[in-house]
């Protein structure tokens, strides 16, 4: 009699388990991961079954045409002035916007924001506030009204149906937590006849009148994945270290990668899913690098590079060939070690945008339809300007902020 | 004790889903890794697992404590991700700072160990939901004060117990993790030797009998709850030193540590299993994710891989106390007070 509960408390604490292993993997924390995304048209990618992603083809989730135009935008010169990087575009289509021009100063600018559950959204979040600052003290905004739907789909739904009812937004901003979920949202917004921006992760719709982001995910995967192509011998060992699977975030950057090993002459030892933990990162190359070399490493994230880095030095291994991200943590361990390492970007300074996009809209001035902004690694060469440019800010700063000329530098961006 | 009647005995603790089959299983999974990859038996490649299955002993003994008193503590994960981050956040990369900020820890440590303590013993809230409030209250808290991710940065000398260690040669370096995990150990031994790890077992099994001799039950659950977070607390040092901060760190480590506890025999409802058997089944599921990345066993299909062998463990352990046992104590903790007076 005694020994049923317990064999049922038993069961339950296993089934748990099993949900453990399933919750630490969830989506959620898919954008824990860092960072966002480059959406567009591929997102058809997203209809289908992400459920058996690991032994999938990762070709659900590579859409060719969507990769070579985005490693083609690469090349691209962007138009305007590379001071400000924020505002410039890679082959804008503009677009009139004389329809919503307003008179009025001391405009209601709404924002609806998927979450700042990541290092790389915090420091975006500070350089968007400081932008807002700006625009307050010239007068365009007066009110900037927030909502932060903490990575939850149906809290942004609901958040956005708050700013259409409310009726008091002058224009909408919107990150989308995910893409296809949150399209009929943002359409609703768009029908309420405010502009819309919608930036970061795409959506499923083109009603906005700015959709802005930088160059994708393809284009961060392949710039880490030609590194070491270039910089290892044929023959070499790559491990690739990912956070999750089925995001398509970050599936982008591992199809891209595929690619460009597929032609190469490396051999991909394996990939890992890590969930972005420093400890796991640590753990799984150490175990790597038990069964024998590993001369470079592919992160589809830099958060993280550095526990990666440790495992070398921690087993006594030399350096690997690197790639990381603009997180400031790893490019201190480059410059430290002086390792063969580049840093991927996913440009952060993008959270500035979507301000001067509303800014310009109210002035009835053109926008591009799709805003695509400059996505530039960092490399050996310009790595040493990055990290005095930001000497006193923490690690989990990202250096391609882009905010040194706002209001607050480089106080707010330090005491987060 | 003939030969013959101490080969059952062994055989019988091996099979019977106690300490002793963990340790087998230990050894099954070490002969796997090892056909597997001859190399993880070399000295070196054992002092890094050792290093890592460090944090999970740890834990495994804190989680041993509350689980035999009868209780559940799954605020453990939440704590260590607030701890590393509170360390960072505070130290800020300042050598000076890491004394008095490991300090303050454990002095943290042990209130949310007596909150969890307190809240179930007297406030007769069940522990399974107190802690897993106190699991959801550390986790926003530390997003709040933090603005949603980790900041700050860790001192060398805070990662040097996860990190470090002393160099030698054969197995390369003698990690202080190691050192500190051997120390626990004697001390959570001795600990369940001495006169409140006898009534920590008595008051699992059947606290009202513990009562009624005399034993202070609340007492000892609530100090049963302080270990386990101070236990979290020195786990934290292990893991942000190993490390270093990153916003994920601690997620999921509640069930990582009740699984260790399980897996090594240890029966949910409190009153049974040992301390050895808990720090075996840490070791015994750390060597699992070992054997998982051996393998390269797909990282999608290792949750499910995990999942199938804890519940075939379980069951195998549950099998074996369902068997009938002499002169056994039936109420229970959880049942109403109405079926206990019945069956007293």
């Amino acid at each position: 009699m005694r020994s049923t509960p317990r064999m049922m408390l038993a069961a339950l604490a296993a089934a748990g388990l099993v949900l453990a292993g399933c919750t630490t993997d969830e989506p959620e924390d898919a954008t824990a991961p860092d960072d966002a995304e480059d959406v567009d048209e591929s997102d058809d990618t997203e209809d289908e079954e992400p459920a058996d992603d690991e032994e999938a083809p990762s070709d659900e989730w590579f859409v060719q045409a969507d990769y070579e135009r985005e490693l083609a935008q690469r090349d691209i010169e962007p138009e305007g002035s590379a001071d400000q990087p924020w505002l410039q575009a890679l082959e804008p289509a503009m677009v009139d916007t004389g329809e919503f021009a307003l008179d009025t100063e001391g405009n209601t600018l709404c924002f609806s924001n998927a979450s700042i559950s990541n290092p790389w959204r915090v420091t975006g979040w500070i350089t968007m506030q400081q932008q807002v600052e700006v625009y307050q003290a010239s007068g365009e905004i007066g009110e900037f009204r927030v909502s932060d739907a903490a990575d939850d789909d149906n809290q942004q739904i609901s958040d956005i149906q708050a700013f259409v009812d409310d009726g008091d937004c002058d224009a909408i901003i919107i990150s989308p937590s995910t893409t296809s979920t949150l399209t009929p949202a943002v359409q609703a917004a768009c029908e309420s006849g405010v502009p819309v921006i919608v930036f970061d992760r795409g959506v499923e719709t083109d009603c906005m009148v700015t959709f802005i982001h930088p160059i994708g995910g393809y284009a961060f995967g392949a710039d880490a994945a030609e590194f070491l192509v270039d910089n290892l011998e044929p023959g070499s060992t790559v491990l690739a270290l990912r956070i999750l699977p089925g995001v398509d975030v970050l599936e982008h950057r591992w199809a891209a990668a595929q690619q460009i090993f597929g032609d190469s002459e490396l051999e991909i030892l394996g990939d890992e899913f890590t969930g972005g933990d420093g400890a796991e990162i640590k753990t799984i190359v150490t175990q790597y690098l038990q069964r024998g070399a590993v001369d470079g490493i592919w992160m589809d994230a830099g958060a993280g590079a550095v526990a990666a880095v440790e495992a070398y030095e921690d087993t006594g291994n030399d350096y690997p060939v690197m790639t990381g991200e603009d997180e400031l943590s790893f490019l201190r361990k480059w410059q430290e070690t002086g390792m063969t390492a580049i840093a991927p970007v996913y440009s952060n300074f993008q959270w500035r945008t979507p301000i001067e996009a509303a800014v310009r809209i109210w002035n009835g001035e053109e926008v591009p339809s799709e805003w695509v902004l400059p996505q530039n690694p960092i490399t050996e060469a310009d790595r040493d300007e990055f990290l005095e440019g930001n000497a006193d800010m923490p690690d989990l700063h990202y250096a391609k902020f882009g905010g040194e000329d706002l209001p607050g530098f480089p106080d707010v961006w330090q005491d987060r | 004790m003939n030969p013959r009647s101490r080969t059952a005995d062994v055989l019988s603790r091996v099979f019977t889903g106690g300490t002793g089959t963990v340790y087998a299983l230990l050894l099954i999974i070490f002969t796997v890794i090892f056909f597997v990859n001859a190399s993880f038996l070399e000295p070196p490649s054992l002092m890094a697992f050792l290093k890592n299955a460090a944090p999970l002993v740890l834990l495994a003994i804190g989680q041993y404590f509350v689980i035999a008193s009868g209780e559940l503590d799954l605020s453990v994960g939440s704590l260590v991700g607030a701890q590393v981050v509170i360390a960072a956040r505070l130290i800020d990369g300042e050598e000076s700072r890491t004394v008095p900020v490991l300090l303050l820890m454990l002095a943290f440590g042990v209130l949310v160990g007596l909150v969890n303590g307190l809240v179930t013993t007297l406030l007769k809230v069940q522990s399974l939901i107190t802690t897993l409030g106190m699991m959801l209250v550390l986790f926003g808290a530390v997003r709040f004060w933090t603005g949603g991710a980790p900041t700050g940065a860790l001192s060398d000398a805070f990662r040097q117990p996860g990190r470090g260690g002393i160099d030698m040669p054969v197995v390369r370096q003698l990690p202080w993790a190691l050192l500190i995990l051997i120390g626990f150990v004697v001390l959570a031994i001795v600990l369940m030797r001495s006169s409140f790890g006898k009534t920590l077992i008595a008051t699992g099994d059947n606290d009202r009998a513990a009562s009624f001799s005399g034993v202070r039950v609340w007492q000892v659950r609530t100090t049963a709850f302080v270990l386990s977070s101070v236990m979290a607390t020195f786990a934290a040092i292990l893991i942000g030193g190993f490390a270093g901060v990153t916003a994920q760190v601690g997620q999921g480590l509640e069930f990582s540590a009740i699984t260790a506890v399980v897996l090594g025999g240890v029966v949910l409802g409190g009153g049974r299993g040992t301390v050895i058997g808990a720090m075996g089944g840490a070791l015994a599921l750390q060597a699992l994710f070992t054997l998982f990345n051996q393998l390269a066993l797909p990282s999608t299909l290792r949750p499910s891989v995990q999942g199938v062998i804890i519940i075939a463990a379980v069951a195998y352990a549950a099998r074996e106390h369902a068997r009938p046992r002499p002169a056994k104590p039936p109420p229970k903790a959880e049942q109403s007070p109405r079926t206990t007076a019945i069956t007293n």
